[in-house]
């Protein structure tokens, strides 16, 4: 099984109906399987805040929201995380595609990795970081974990863990 | 007639209905004109009242009306191709077009000079656009609503605002009165 398959089915194993996603040439393959998947209402979003907004919706419509982007997106929904996914406590998982680590040829976006686990932290986020392929064996629990605390948490997924891209 | 004037004149026809409230004066008006469980207030998030309403609308069956201003609009600006490309036809996008950014001291918005936000919703896609005055704001949500289509109502009115108490209730107490009116 992929490692695309592998992730969508998780999602679907946990109720997750509803996705919005924003694109990253990692995240193009998981992108593909969620937009196949029958299960799941897929909505691209232009902006990663315009899509949180859409899963607090789909939330507190009852369906389970996830969202998935680039790390570059920390930069751009720290506000909305603060006073709208933290502030009315509601469950978010963030599938992130970690650019700016080792095998990274763009050096812009080790810019921002530098700064994203730091993030994260500041904003009390939990946070879990996918190396190796076999570390997406905590898709489950992580997801099972964040509809249980009602939290944004956030799953940080590097070049090594994509094969490189 | 100012926003809080169409508030209080679409209260009795949004009453029954889900509400998204803008951030700011719009919630708080809203708040103290008619406070429903079946209103969501957003206590922060410049912007996101249209998609909040939107993921709302896509995820369970009841009307949601998201009540935004044309500086929240201008702010979230690429809500309105999402909006035309995930059809939900019990959804309502009212965009109160005071041609400023109220709740901050009524600076002027680029959508009271050149800008059409009707327009750019129509370029965008959007099938169901209407523009209305501020006095035909409540037939004019009345008729959406009657239609069974998703519709953007771009209602046109003065700026200006009148002073009210900011909301003090917690924001986990309206995430859950708002999600258990969902439900009902």
């Amino acid at each position: 099984m992929s490692v695309n398959t592998k992730i969508v089915d998780d999602l679907v194993a946990n109720k997750v109906e509803f996705v919005t996603t924003v694109p990253c040439k990692q995240l193009a393959g998981v992108i593909d399987e969620i937009d196949a998947c029958d299960k799941i209402y897929h909505i691209p979003a232009n902006k990663e805040d315009e899509g949180m907004g859409l899963c607090a919706g789909a939330f507190m419509g009852g369906k389970r929201p996830a969202i998935i982007m680039q790390n570059t997106a920390i930069g751009v929904t720290i506000n909305t995380l603060v006073t709208l996914t933290q502030y009315y406590r509601m469950p978010l998982p963030m599938l992130i595609s970690y650019r700016g680590e080792l095998g990274e040829p763009v050096a812009c976006q080790v810019e921002m990795a530098v700064h994203t686990k730091a993030l994260l932290s500041q904003l009390n986020i939990p946070t879990y970081h996918f190396h190796q392929e076999e570390d997406a064996d905590e898709l489950d629990a992580i997801l099972k974990y964040t509809f249980m605390c009602n939290k944004p948490v956030a799953i940080l997924t590097d070049a090594s863990f994509w094969k490189g891209y | 007639m100012i926003r809080s004037d169409i508030l209080r004149d679409i209260a009795p026809i949004i009453r029954d209905h889900l509400v998204i409230c803008n951030i700011g004066l719009p919630s708080q008006e809203l708040h103290l004109t008619d406070d429903q469980p079946t209103n969501f207030y957003m206590l922060g998030t410049m912007g996101l009242s249209s998609s909040i309403g939107l993921g709302l609308a896509l995820a369970q069956g009841k009307k949601v009306i998201s009540i935004d201003g044309d500086g929240s609009v201008l702010t979230n600006f690429g809500t309105l191709p999402t909006i035309a490309n995930n059809v939900a036809d019990n959804f309502i996008l009212l965009i109160i077009d005071n041609g400023s950014y109220g709740s901050t001291g009524d600076q002027p918005t680029y959508a009271g000079k050149k800008t059409s936000l009707a327009a750019v919703a129509e370029a965008c896609g959007c099938e169901n656009v209407v523009a209305c005055s501020a006095e035909d704001t409540g037939k004019t949500i009345q008729a959406a609503l009657d239609s069974n289509k998703m519709t953007i109502i771009v209602a046109k009115c003065e700026s200006g605002n009148v002073k009210v108490p900011v909301i003090t209730m917690d924001p986990v107490v309206i995430r859950d009165r708002f999600m258990k009116a969902v439900q009902a």
